[in-house]
């Protein structure tokens, strides 16, 4: 493996900008020939799972911290998201501001002892926390409990409204873009660097005077934030929240997002969302052994291409990242 | 006022002393080199002052601000660079980047979330500037584990020069270096700006002679003389532990 790879993805490169308004392009005029149906939601599911795995990849791919909890953050910010809607009866875009504040605090919190670990006892951290949060809302009759809670009422968008499909989906688009345009930004900042560098070699850091338990802190912070967006985005999407947004499950699907689409390079667990997301409606729907087939995916994804798909499609194109 | 003090400084691993009772002073500017046999405890004391490692008793100062329980970062925002005796590097990142670190880290804003890393120029500048007083402005865009093993050490000093310390400690910076390479590591030593003061741990007799202002020897954790060149030379114990080794010689 080349290891160039590793500061091009942290470091970024010149991009092409025709690249990217094609992409857009593209993602903006295809689903209107399939208005209403079963791919569109696909693609909007897509994009918020994108979302998520890129917020997680921040952690995972940029700070080399590895979370099996990210799922608190996407489920704080769902959560948030449909009781303050339904709750309060207050308009769900406020909620959902709310809902990715809530997000928000809850990493600020949570990654305030999580940063005090590296490896695998910040991944068992993660996990402990995330499994409170869960349980939490499983046993908590109030807001649902394990049946969840629903009656969010899609809020308008300009002469539409997010229970239209297309628009739903066009909404989705755009806050992906943003995310993804503002994670890229982030990544490439000052704050980016000193996270790739702490990845790479703490001890060197702090003697060349980085606070990097500061730095792990604001990028678990960071990650709990967009993390929240895809939870909030999921929250008007589906109209209803279950603790299954909680849950080690979705912490575990995330992973494997970053994992599939090759960590460290944002775009990657991007693709990574879709490829999995795919794979899984369709596996889904012929054998019952879903779960077998992800393992299998899984093992093969470490032993065979540690830089996913992205990373392989990289290669193939001649230019890293 | 001292730029580093050390008083009674003292630590042990079990019944392992690795320092006993050190006592250190390093004038602003002053050029202080650390000899004693392997394992005297000469990286144990730089990790005691870098802040790496906790004494178990005893100050340590630098500008007459107490940093013994301060962590390393908040030392190196103070002033403080240092090598490290085993290379600790970016290995997967390139040269540049590897040094422009050492530069954001005391120049940058490392909480900045949107400017991008590469288009500050005083940062730029600073790592230029490193990279070019150790000869290595052609192995910029390489990626450090390409690099060989003295050239890795060279990059060590780059980085640390970077942040433009006030006191650099030098873990062995000519330890696995080619005899070319090691004449070229004490030119740029030699060739430091005065405002920074030096603290080196050296076993080559011929760099210690050639960099020293002050010498300090340990042995056992302890410190066994401490003075100019040619008085630790002369004196008798040191003799005595080096066997008269080539080091008077080395004095004159
Ligand atoms: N973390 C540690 N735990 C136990 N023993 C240590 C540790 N670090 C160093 N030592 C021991 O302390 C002694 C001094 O080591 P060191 O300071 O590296 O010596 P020097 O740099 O003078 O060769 C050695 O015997 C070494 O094995
Ligand atoms: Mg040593």
């Amino acid at each position: 493996m080349n290891p160039r790879v590793f500061e091009m993805r942290a470091a970024g490169r010149p991009d092409d900008p025709a690249k990217w308004l094609a992409a857009l392009a593209l993602a903006i005029v295809v689903p209107v020939f399939f208005a209403g149906s079963y791919a569109l939601g696909l693609m909007t599911e897509t994009l918020i799972f994108a979302i998520a795995a890129m917020s997680l990849d921040l952690l995972m791919g940029y700070g080399g911290l590895v979370s099996f909890g990210h799922a608190a953050f996407f489920g704080l910010g769902a959560y948030g998201t449909v009781l303050i809607a339904v709750k309060l009866g207050i308009s769900a875009w406020i909620s959902a501001l709310c809902g990715v504040g809530i997000a928000t605090l809850g990493a600020a919190a949570i990654g305030y002892f999580c940063v005090r670990m590296t490896g695998v006892a910040f991944l068992m951290l993660t996990l402990a926390f995330a499994q409170l949060i869960f349980s939490g809302a499983v046993k908590w009759r109030a807001i649902g409990g394990s049946d969840g809670i629903g009656g969010l009422v899609k809020p308008a968008l300009f002469n539409s409204s997010l229970a239209d499909p297309l628009a739903m989906y066009l909404f989705t688009l755009s806050v992906f873009a943003l995310a993804l345009f503002a994670m890229r930004r982030l990544v490439e900042s000052q704050f980016g660097h000193a996270l790739v560098g702490m990845r790479e070699n703490e001890t060197r850091m702090r003697a060349m005077g980085f606070a990097t338990r500061r730095v792990r802190w604001l990028a678990f912070i960071l990650a709990g934030f967009f993390a929240g967006i895809a939870g909030a985005l999921y929250a008007l999407y589906n109209g209803f929240i279950s603790p299954d947004a909680l849950s080690w499950g979705m912490s575990g699907m995330l992973l494997l997002m970053v994992v599939l689409g090759g960590a460290g390079s944002l775009v990657g667990p991007a693709i990574g969302a879709g490829v999995f997301l795919l794979m899984k409606h369709f596996v889904s729907s012929h054998t019952q052994h879903w779960l077998l087939v992800v393992g299998i995916i899984f093992v093969g994804c470490v032993m065979f291409f540690r830089q996913g798909v992205w990373g392989m499609l990289a290669r193939r194109g001649g230019s890293a990242t | 006022m001292s730029l580093l003090r050390v008083e009674n400084l003292n630590k042990a691993y079990g019944s392992l002393v690795v320092t006993k009772d050190v006592n250190l002073e390093i004038a602003p500017g002053e050029r202080h080199v650390i000899i004693g046999p392997n394992g005297a405890g000469k990286t144990s004391l730089i990790h005691q002052i870098g802040g790496q490692t906790r004494p178990d008793a005893g100050r340590i100062l630098i500008d007459g601000v107490e940093v013994t329980r301060l962590d390393p970062e908040r030392r190196a925002q103070a002033g403080l660079a240092r090598t490290f005796q085993k290379n600790t590097l970016f290995q997967r990142l390139s040269v540049f980047e590897n040094v422009r670190l050492g530069a954001q880290a005391r120049f940058g804003s490392t909480f900045n979330l949107t400017t991008p890393a590469r288009a500050l120029p005083h940062i730029n500048e600073r790592t230029q500037a490193a990279l070019t007083r150790m000869g290595l402005e052609k192995l910029a865009a390489e990626t450090l584990a390409n690099l060989s093993y003295g050239d890795q050490r060279q990059v060590e000093v780059a980085a640390a020069l970077a942040g433009d310390p006030k006191l650099l400690l030098l873990d062995e910076p000519t330890s696995g270096l080619s005899p070319a390479e090691t004449r070229a590591m004490i030119e740029v030593i030699k060739g430091l700006p005065r405002r920074m003061g030096l603290l080196v741990i050296e076993h080559d007799m011929e760099v210690v002679f050639s960099i020293a202002d002050r010498i300090t020897v340990l042995y056992y954790g302890a410190v066994l003389a401490s003075g100019p060149p040619a008085e630790v030379a002369a004196n008798a114990r040191v003799r005595e532990v080096y066997l008269g080794a080539g080091l008077a010689d080395a004095a004159h």
